[in-house]
């Protein structure tokens, strides 16, 4: 029998998610892939996977799981009280499994995302070269859609190896703020200076709706000089589009290829991952920066992304009953909150 | 640029810290998004460094790159180079695909409505479609939705007042100045002519897209019977011949003339 997990319960939404499906977009397909890399790619560090394997993110609370079969190895990144059994388990730290074990992620205590990784893999098919879900045009994952009940998520590793758990630090990530630096366009000659103005001094806020493929915010209105169509285009990762409402929509990873609303700015990619953690209600503001400043920028996100393999520390043996050592996780939890 | 040239110098627009647009023009119109294939052609070819995809529209192209090596300035200057005498043809093969259709009917239930909106015959609507060569403007929408340019001015209609909720996949359809081949089954307002049984979308295909961006496109009349049979035929690949472009592209001979 090979080893697979099943899902007890999922999150209101929860989606095996990799890089995105690269090449594609010229044919309709959307890139998709994880909302916040880094989360995503500690996640699958800590569970001794490649920083891009597939793993699953989940919104506002995570998934109940049950290992069938083997022995695997688990970690959770997120903000989220962690259950072995009905016992408290720690977030950021890898946790090996037995059969007929369950875990149980709760709700996030900040943030909106978080993911939670396997050592080895879902044995997803890629879909064009990705596994991650676009659940719009039912793409990747497993069946094109969201986790849910009864699902049997086959597993790449049948017996994970027996060796010393890894826990992370997540205050040693780097801080993220409620400023979202832009780089204007490309059609920002589609605004009044007014518009530009407004939309890089005001505060806005994440309204409801958002959700992976953008987040519309709620703010000042932007000014159109022009109208607000435009001949279709592509549609970079990140663009703020204004509508005919005046209100921006900042699109995300599962966006469509291509629109036809004019985008006035488009956020620098390392600050999207920021947007994606925030909840209704949270403010945000624009700042211009220029092409210097943004290659800067993806510079130190790289580096991050290189250091996380640096992060890790020895957990020592699987000891999910060490209170003192869930009662650090706990502080660590309260550095997390920080984030928003 | 040549004066001879019926497009604005081409245009680099900032899309953000790892992708670029060049922007060709404005609006949508043959000669222009002619223009735009070359161009992505020329790119493709060129292999240039730190290049991840591009996502080529009716007027311009999207540029996606690696910012890790290569920079919007060194990326730009070198897409500027391959956009100089776009207006000249290009030397590769066109690609045109001869998609079976049945018109009207259950499979194209707007088919008689056209006809009356348009005042003629619905055969005359179907000749119309049947001898012209649509081109692939873009897809975009959602997987494998082509975007068609090229059809007669007689047959320009605005779109249904009342869209539906479903339309089959494999529809050809029509709304204001452009036709499209619908992928998947999708809500639609644009008015249903025919079905063609070529999926133009199958992921249990290779290759799962059948239309690439700048492909031309010849629809051919088929019966009710013979579209059953082509739709029993797993994996179903429809005819396609190779054209020169010269002959694919009356803008490029007018340009030429």
């Amino acid at each position: 029998m090979t080893t697979h997990l099943r899902v007890v319960s999922a999150g209101p939404s929860s989606t095996l998610q990799d890089r995105g499906r690269i090449g594609y977009q010229r044919y309709g397909v959307s890139v998709a892939g994880a909302a916040d890399p880094l989360l995503h790619a500690a996640a699958n560090v800590l569970a001794g996977n490649p920083p891009a394997e597939g793993a699953v993110e989940f919104t506002l609370a995570g998934d109940c799981i049950t290992v069938e079969g083997g022995t695997v190895r688990i970690a959770v990144a997120a903000d989220a009280e962690v259950a072995v059994d009905g016992e408290p388990a720690p977030s950021w730290t890898s946790l090996r499994l037995r059969d007929g074990q369950t875990l149980r992620i709760g709700a996030l205590r900040s943030g909106m995302r978080g993911y939670w990784a396997v050592e080895g893999g879902i044995a997803a098919q890629p879909v064009l070269g990705s596994v991650s879900t676009h659940i719009r045009s039912r793409m990747g994952g497993l069946d094109g859609g969201p986790l849910k009940a009864g699902d049997r998520l086959p597993l790449r590793l049948d017996q994970a190896p027996d060796r010393g758990e890894h826990r992370l630090d997540p205050s040693l990530l780097p801080r993220r703020s409620g400023t979202l630096r832009v780089m204007l366009g490309p059609q920002q000659d589609y605004f009044t200076a007014a518009g530009i103005e407004a939309f890089l001094s005001e505060d806005y806020a994440v309204s409801h709706e958002a959700d992976r493929m953008g987040c519309r915010l709620d703010g000042p209105t932007i000014e159109h000089a022009r109208g607000f169509n435009i001949t279709s285009d592509g549609i970079p990762l990140g663009a703020v589009q204004v509508p005919g409402t005046g209100r921006p929509i900042v699109l995300l990873a599962d966006r469509q290829t291509t629109g036809g609303y004019p985008k006035i700015a488009c956020v620098v990619g390392p600050d999207l991952a920021t947007l994606s953690q925030m909840r209704p209600g949270d403010r945000v503001r624009f700042a211009a920066v220029g092409p210097e400043e943004a290659w800067r920028i993806r510079a130190a996100q790289r580096e991050a992304f290189d250091a996380l393999p640096g992060l890790l520390q020895s957990a020592g043996a699987f000891a999910l009953y060490d209170s003192a050592r869930l009662l650090g996780f706990n502080l660590i939890g309260g550095a997390v909150t920080g984030w928003d | 640029m040549s004066v001879t040239t019926p497009f604005p110098a081409p245009v680099l627009r900032t899309a953000g810290d790892s992708a670029l647009i060049v922007e060709l023009g404005d609006g949508i119109a043959p000669d222009l998004n002619a223009a735009v294939h070359r161009l992505d052609r020329r790119i493709d070819e060129a292999s240039i460094a730190g290049l991840i995809e591009t996502v080529p529209t009716y007027r311009s192209i999207l540029v996606q790159f690696d910012p890790a090596v290569t920079t919007a300035e060194v990326l730009g200057g070198r897409l500027l180079e391959l956009a100089a005498g776009l207006e000249e043809a290009g030397t590769g093969p066109q690609l045109r695909w001869i998609i079976p259709v049945c018109f009207g009917g259950a499979h194209g239930e707007d088919l008689d409505e056209v006809a009356r909106r348009c005042g003629m015959p619905a055969e005359e609507v179907v000749r119309l479609h049947c001898t012209v060569d649509y081109r692939v403007y873009m897809l975009g929408f959602s997987p494998g939705f082509a975007y068609l340019g090229g059809l007669p001015a007689a047959l320009h209609q605005p779109r249904r007042e009342n869209p539906r909720m479903a339309t089959p996949a494999g529809s050809i359809m029509q709304g204001g100045g452009q036709a499209a081949i619908s992928p998947i089954a999708m809500p639609s307002g644009w008015h249903l002519l025919g079905r063609t049984p070529a999926r133009t979308f199958d992921l249990r295909r290779d290759p799962p897209f059948l239309l690439a961006p700048g492909d031309r496109i010849r629809f051919t009349a088929i019966t009710a019977a013979e579209y059953d049979r082509l739709e029993g035929i797993a994996g179903y690949l429809p005819d396609s011949e190779t054209v020169s472009v010269a002959a694919a592209d009356p803008m490029v001979q007018g340009a030429a003339a």
